[in-house]
């Protein structure tokens, strides 16, 4: 028999076509990627030519836009790592529970309710939850402790991780339901109830994937913006009392990119040092994370 | 068949998955001490029925069943019945060996340990591993983790890991299926030196090695339980034509 493939040449052509689409697609990350990183590259080198790099970095006071000016980028920092913190301390331990729960605990049909809600928790706008913690988290706050300032870190915090708190949860679920279902038969099989399952075999099974899923929310509570602009406030203040008035890193970016400040100043600079100085940390954070989660795969089999 | 010493009983089981029907109005006495093989073609039940002896379906959402299963004189299934008592006593051993990714020492003791031993576990963990033909491949190296052991190490550990809890009852599924004819060759050694202290139920989809380990034979096919008896009747004179065509080959 003899067959003839006439049609080779066309499909030949047409599959390079399709190559090259696809390939274009990923190139336009990569290159969005490296431009931005040009930019605050550029940028922040210029800035750091008249501001020395351990003024920056060490300073304890961030006055860019009053004469005198001062640089310390510290108070700024304060302010995003009392937010880091406070979400975590939200978002961490009760994104696990709940994962556990789904995971182990829930039945179908609970699971099935409480994924969705989840997933709408996670796909509401950033500026709404800042609305929310200003017109509801505080004033709430503000009943039990009066001395509490109308911008402040706690109610941030709280709705940072409140905003994570999917991503925790669905992430560490993810983890927990990837223990091969044999490892959770051999643990009933030894009489094991569903909590020490839980706590000796699954949990520990699922510890890499639970552990980056926790560095992956801290990171993106660094760069959360929208809400802790709303709601924590606008003044530098190097602090960790979470009642009082603060300014994050994103939030001071918003500051001047909405202001008046004029292009090309030592003023408009900073907001590429500080960005840049913010890529760096939740670039790193996010490698850390991609590293745990290779280096520390249990291997089953 | 009747027999001498039965520790399970099982009176007109029939087991469903939602609507369908997956083993039927089937009864069967399990001896005490002995080995009893459950044979027959993929998806005639075996499995099912066993992992029902030790009410490793409840967690399947559309498992249902009537009938009763006597353990000791009481119904397994009664709402009385706690199964993690019921599986302490009726251990079970996999169809691919499924260490947890602990030390070796630690799959041992991980049983006991969350039901309450008191005694010394590092007798324990000798006596397990040397009662699953084990101990001195891995004596020098019981801290080290279970998945650096060989396939058929990993099952006898699963095995030494199941006896450390002392259980009346061993359910096995399949043990050997994922195994080497080495290791196949050990499990099936094992078995017969166990049946000393416990009674075993083991689900095989060989037939040679049902005949080379077994008491008593129970044959199931399309859920329903054809043949039950002394395993060297089963395979020298079955009563049952359907049986004889299924071990000589002739379906299945």
């Amino acid at each position: 028999m003899f067959f003839r493939f006439s049609h080779s040449l066309s499909m030949k052509i047409k599959e390079r076509v399709i190559k090259s689409i696809l390939a274009l697609s990923a190139f336009i990350s990569i290159v969005t990627t490296l431009a931005i990183i040009g930019v605050l590259g550029r940028e922040s080198f210029t800035f750091f030519l008249t501001v020395p790099v351990t003024d920056f970095l060490f300073g304890t006071h961030w006055e860019p836009l009053l004469e005198p000016k001062s640089f310390g980028i510290l108070p700024l920092m304060a302010g995003t790592l009392l937010i880091v913190i406070g979400s975590g301390m939200i978002a961490l331990p009760v994104g696990l529970l709940t994962a556990i729960y789904l995971s182990e605990y829930a039945s179908n049909r609970t699971r099935e309710i409480i994924k969705p809600i989840l997933e709408i928790l996670a796909g509401i706008p950033t500026v709404v939850y800042g609305y929310f913690a200003l017109t509801f988290i505080t004033p709430v706050i503000r009943i039990v402790l009066p001395q509490t300032q109308i911008f402040n870190g706690l109610s941030a915090s709280i709705v940072v991780g409140i905003m994570i708190l999917p991503m925790v949860a669905s992430l560490c679920d993810d983890a927990i339901r990837s223990v091969p279902v044999t490892l959770r038969q051999g643990g009933y099989a030894l009489g094991a109830t569903p909590y020490e399952l839980t706590k000796s075999v699954t949990v520990p099974a699922a510890f890499s994937g639970i552990i980056a899923s926790f560095v992956l929310a801290i990171s993106r509570a660094f760069g959360e913006t929208m809400a802790v602009t709303l709601a924590a406030g606008a003044t530098p203040n190097l602090t960790l009392n979470p009642l009082e008035s603060i300014q994050t890193m994103t939030a001071y970016i918003v500051q001047v990119s909405l202001g008046d400040t004029p292009a090309g100043g030592i003023e408009y600079q900073t907001i590429f040092a500080v960005g840049g100085l913010l890529f760096i940390i939740t670039l790193i954070m996010n490698i850390a994370a991609n590293w745990i989660m290779n280096h520390y795969r249990e291997v089953y089999e | 068949m009747v027999v001498n010493n039965p520790v399970l009983k099982i009176h007109n089981l029939n087991i469903r998955y939602g609507d369908s029907l997956a083993v039927k109005n089937c009864s069967v006495e399990i001896e005490k001490n002995k080995v009893t093989a459950i044979i027959g073609p993929s998806g005639c039940g075996k499995s099912t029925f066993l992992r029902t002896l030790n009410r490793m379906n409840d967690f399947i959402d559309s498992f249902s069943l009537d009938g009763q299963i006597l353990f000791d004189g009481v119904d397994i299934y009664d709402r009385q019945s706690d199964p993690v008592d019921i599986r302490r006593r009726i251990g079970m051993v996999f169809q691919k060996p499924n260490p947890f990714p602990k030390t070796i020492y630690k799959n041992i003791t991980w049983g006991p340990h969350i039901n309450g031993y008191k005694g010394n576990f590092d007798n324990l963990v000798e006596g397990s591993l040397k009662g699953a033909a084990l101990w001195d491949e891995v004596k020098d190296r019981l801290n080290e983790s279970a998945l650096s052991l060989s396939g058929g190490q990993q099952q006898r550990l699963c095995i030494a890991r199941c006896i450390a809890m002392q259980p009346e009852v061993i359910l096995m599924d399949e043990p050997a299926s994922a195994l080497d004819p080495k290791s196949t060759a050990h499990i099936e050694e094992l078995i017969t030196k166990l049946r000393k202290d416990y009674t075993i139920v083991i689900v095989t989809h060989n037939m040679q090695q049902a005949a080379r380990v077994s008491d008593y034979t129970l044959f199931l096919y399309e859920g329903e339980l054809i043949e039950y008896g002394i395993t060297k009747n089963i395979f020298t004179k079955p009563d049952n034509q359907q049986t004889e065509d299924y071990i000589t080959g002739r379906f299945g």
